[in-house]
């Protein structure tokens, strides 16, 4: 049986800890919000780069002068995996979905004998697959300490991995991250930027058949600026679907922890109180039965 | 009538409205688009959008290069960076041209792309001062 003083230590700290989730729980609420807001405002530049970029690809891709960006190197020997995680723990299970999203592409990847390169986001990531893959690490990239991601973090990962297939250093690109379902529901999705994929032909809503286009100053040039661009976007936007994603787990946990925190009280609680009557009823018996005995 | 008129940045939706005419910056010459303007898709080089209405320039703002979609039913504009020109500030436009210029010396001309790569960072900046310097 803990004594009294055990037990009431106990519950204050219990109390501490729920008054830290608690609180971290508000912060995520209230940065979940901001992360939606700037997720929503990302969009329309994304979907009218896709449509550009539709209209440009159709016409590219067969040709043989058409950027390795769109169609690749030919080759499927060497492949960039880039999961995309967060800086800071206490999000649940968050940053290990990723990561072992992330280990079994790699290992099925290996297995059909291909080479792998890694390139994390984001400090979970790096230290979760250094522990296995550390000699297939590149480079890592961490966001850590900003408040928020802007454009330029995207373009410069962009220009990175735009100059790593400049340099012929790896044949298929994968992004692995979160997608931001919902706050309660983050989904673990694989998305392949290079070669990029065919950009969803999508019917026009307003002008009927699609229109045909002139270029300015021609395609080649287009594509040779509009690709890195998209590149940068993607990834721009996968990086707010994590944050977003980030902060909707970490409310989630937090929740959980807060729930737990206070049923453990609940808990200590009732014990205390028993171990204390059991006090008190011990110390009558002793008075009675001393009582007794003159 | 008038003609659509979106700019949008990679992080938010800088302005959507309908105007007269817009004259904006392609690669080639100033462009002017008035409503019913053959597709086009093209690649901005930095200088100034101006939108006019009545005949009258509205608005003047600066972009450091981009691409724009052109349908006869509207006009979008893609950029990085836009800034009104009337905050363009002449320091910022000077130190630009240096970056630039010493940019354009160290780069590899052998590359031509690097080369004129360059050559349109020099050209966005300049006309940054340009926009810096009108009235």
């Amino acid at each position: 049986m803990p004594s009294l003083k055990s037990l009431r230590t106990r519950i204050n700290s219990v109390k501490s800890t729920q008054k830290i989730t608690s609180a971290m729980k508000m912060v995520a609420a209230s940065k979940l919000r901001r992360a939606q807001s700037q997720a929503e405002a990302a969009r329309p530049y994304a979907r009218l780069m896709q449509r550009m970029l539709a209209a440009l690809a159709a016409n590219a891709a067969g040709s043989p002068l058409a950027p390795h960006m769109l169609v690749g190197t030919g080759a499927d020997r060497v492949h960039l995996v880039v999961p995309i995680t967060a800086d800071r723990g206490l999000a649940g299970a968050f940053n290990s979905n990723v990561g072992r999203a992330a280990r079994n592409l790699v290992r099925r990847l290996e297995s059909e004998g291909k080479t792998v390169k890694l390139l994390p986001v984001g400090r979970k990531g790096r230290d979760y697959l250094r522990r296995e893959f550390a000699d297939r690490i590149v480079h890592d990239v961490s966001l850590a300490g900003k408040r928020r991601i802007d454009f330029g973090d995207a373009h410069a990962l962009a220009e990175r991995i735009a100059g790593m297939l400049a340099a012929g250093e790896f044949d298929v690109c994968t992004l692995v991250y979160n997608r931001f379902a919902s706050v309660i529901s983050q989904v673990t999705t694989e998305v392949r930027l290079i070669p990029a994929p065919a950009p969803p032909v999508e019917e026009n809503e307003q002008s009927g058949p699609r229109a045909i286009y002139e270029f300015e100053p021609d395609e080649e040039t287009l594509l040779a600026r509009l690709l890195p661009e998209n590149l940068a976007v993607q990834i721009y936007a996968a990086l707010l679907e994590s944050a977003a994603g980030e902060q909707g787990a970490r409310m989630t946990a937090m929740d959980n922890a807060t729930r737990n925190a206070g049923d453990m009280i609940n808990r200590l609680t009732l014990n205390y109180n028993r171990t204390r009557q059991a006090n008190i009823t011990k110390e009558l018996i002793e008075i009675i039965s001393g009582a007794e005995a003159v | 009538m008038p003609i659509p008129l979106e700019i949008v940045s990679p992080e938010r939706l800088l302005l959507s409205r309908p105007v007269e005419m817009v004259v904006i910056p392609a690669y080639e010459g100033e462009l002017g688009v008035l409503p019913g303007h053959a597709p086009m898709i093209v690649l901005l080089r930095g200088g100034t959008i101006r939108l006019y209405e009545n005949n009258q320039v509205t608005d003047r703002l600066y972009v450091a290069g981009g691409f724009a979609e052109i349908t006869p039913e509207r006009c979008t504009v893609l950029a990085n960076e836009v800034i009104p020109a009337s905050e363009v500030s002449r320091a910022a436009a000077e130190q630009r041209i240096r970056d630039a210029e010493a940019a354009y010396q160290a780069a590899d001309k052998s590359v031509v792309a690097n080369e004129d790569a360059a050559m349109d960072r020099l050209q966005s900046a300049r006309a940054m001062l340009e926009a810096a310097e009108a009235p």
